[in-house]
């Protein structure tokens, strides 16, 4: 056995099985700190074990293990100072060696890492922590916030699941259609995070993109009779299919109608579109699976005059009935001005700006900006570009707005 | 676990309420009050509170006593009542302060008691 394949088979386990240990353990003591205390412990143990005794049959189980015993190691030595884990130890004691999980444990971690007491940030940053075991500077560089803020921002929140009781449990069917919208948010977020941030660490963005699509995939395992989940998960599958096509070399932007349709990865393609079609099939459509149909009309089409716009506005009307949205009327305005032309889009456009919501978004302004260049009305084209640089933060769109400005 | 749900609203409006709607928001209250009672081990105590014009504050600082008249900081919300429950987790907290009538018009903050 050597040691770099003792060192691989411990980042395996790390890697595939961290939030699978990480939940059980939770569930026996209810404490995410201690239970994640556990784990690293167990993980170091077989980091120096391992290359020693060589790699257990069953890697997981043995770390699972180990981290049980280290658990209870802790418990015991700390049984007279807190009442509830004097509580807990006999119950931790008495199981069998064999540690049990169950499926649903990291389901629990999830609903409780995105439960509504916790804000939006704590819980992005706690399921990418605990589910994922992504550590504290990786999510800080993802998120581009200071280490300090993000270890600060974890501390809360964990301790805030443990003084107010945050329950560790998948909510009754009852409370379901509230909380789960909050989990698929954060899925949503951790993918869409990578996707479309440009500054940062081009392999941790890639990592989110991943995680997204990981945790998906285990929602759409573990509450299968879901369809909004699995329309989550085919529209990060279709989002994630153009990532070679949407951008260049240097970094810098391609748009949907630019890209090189051969670099679309056609098997994401083709699951996207299976998983949303099975989605479908329940008749209870919502917004992600909308948004997933949207974007799976887009993979179909080989070529983007062949893009079907009439069925993109369709949907987006669809989607406008569920979940009205200025930003929703903004994308509708686009597939406008591609039926109807650029004259129409922008009629579309200001209406969906009427309430002035969208004053400092950036998209109103690029989007006001190519309807008006497109019609030969430079002027307006000018300023609506500066505006929109003038709200942009990422550095490919900067770059984009600037050369078309630059065009005019 | 205790928790405590802070009742918190504007006072300015029950200005706004006539006989009746007053009488309706009483009403709820006691409705409210006897399914919370009727639930074995929940409650524990409560208490509505007079306005906020009634309140005095007291600051003890390097020895020395004061108290003024009003509460510390103008708010738009005032602390009305309280009630004291014991219950299982934070859900069962959350769904028992989504009962509480002020909910519809101010707002409830939810406490965990420190328990030693």
């Amino acid at each position: 056995m050597t040691n770099e394949a003792a060192r691989q088979a411990v980042e395996a386990v790390f890697r595939d099985d961290y939030g699978r240990i990480v939940a059980s353990l939770i569930r026996h003591c209810e404490d995410f700190e201690l239970a994640e205390e556990a784990l690293q412990d167990a993980l170091a143990r077989a980091l120096t074990r391992w290359p020693r005794d060589g790699v257990p049959d069953q890697p997981r189980a043995w770390v699972t293990i180990t981290a049980k015993n280290r658990l209870i190691d802790v418990l015991r030595r700390e049984k007279q100072r807190s009442e509830k884990y004097a509580e807990l130890l006999p119950r931790l004691e008495e199981e069998e060696f064999e540690m049990h999980e169950y499926p649903d444990d990291r389901l629990r971690l999830i609903f409780t890492c995105c439960h509504p007491a916790l804000n939006h940030e704590a819980r992005v940053a706690l399921t990418l922590n605990t589910l994922c075991g992504l550590g504290v500077s990786e999510i800080a560089r993802a998120f581009l916030v200071r280490d300090q803020t993000l270890a600060q921002r974890l501390v809360r929140a964990k301790r805030k699941i443990r003084e107010a009781r945050i329950p560790y449990r998948v909510p009754p069917v009852s409370l379901l259609p509230e909380r789960l919208p909050a989990v698929l948010a954060v899925v949503y977020l951790v993918f869409n995070e990578g996707y479309a941030a440009s500054s940062g660490d081009e392999l941790i963005r890639r990592d989110l993109c991943v995680e997204g699509i990981r945790l998906a995939r285990l929602l759409a395992e573990l509450l299968p009779d879901e369809p909004e989940v699995h329309g989550l998960l085919a529209l990060l599958l279709l989002s994630d299919s153009r990532r070679d096509a949407r951008s260049r070399p240097d970094g810098s932007l391609v748009l949907l109608e630019d890209q090189d349709r051969s670099l679309w990865d056609q098997d994401a393609i083709r699951e996207g579109i299976a998983v949303l079609e099975a989605a479908l099939r329940a008749g209870r459509p919502g917004p992600y699976q909308l948004q997933a149909a949207i974007a799976a009309v887009h993979a179909e089409a080989e070529r983007p005059s062949e893009t079907d716009w009439r069925q993109i506005r369709l949907l987006y009307d669809r989607l406008l009935d569920l979940h009205p949205s200025a930003v929703v009327a903004l994308n509708r305005a686009v597939a406008v001005a591609m039926l109807e032309g650029p004259e129409a889009g922008l009629a579309a456009v200001d209406e969906a700006a009427s309430d002035g919501e969208l004053d400092d978004y950036v998209y109103l302004h690029s989007t006001r900006a190519d309807f008006f260049r497109r019609l030969a009305r430079t002027d307006e084209a000018r300023q609506a570009y500066e505006r929109a640089l003038a709200l942009v933060t990422n550095a490919a769109e900067r770059e984009f707005l600037s050369r078309r400005l630059a065009e005019l | 676990m205790r928790y405590m749900l802070l009742i918190y609203g504007p006072e300015s409006h029950y200005g706004t309420l006539d006989e009746q709607g007053m009488g309706e928001l009483m009403a709820a209250y006691g409705r409210f009050h006897e399914e919370i009672s009727g639930a074995p081990g929940v409650y524990q105590d409560a208490a509505r509170l007079q306005p906020v014009a009634t309140a005095t504050t007291v600051r003890l600082r390097d020895g020395k006593a004061a108290s003024t008249d009003g509460p510390f900081a103008e708010t738009k919300e005032q602390l009305g009542g309280y009630y004291l429950i014991d219950v299982k987790d934070l859900d069962e907290a959350i769904a028992w302060a989504e009962k509480v009538p002020s909910a519809t018009y101010g707002s409830i903050e939810i406490r965990p008691v420190w328990d030693e």
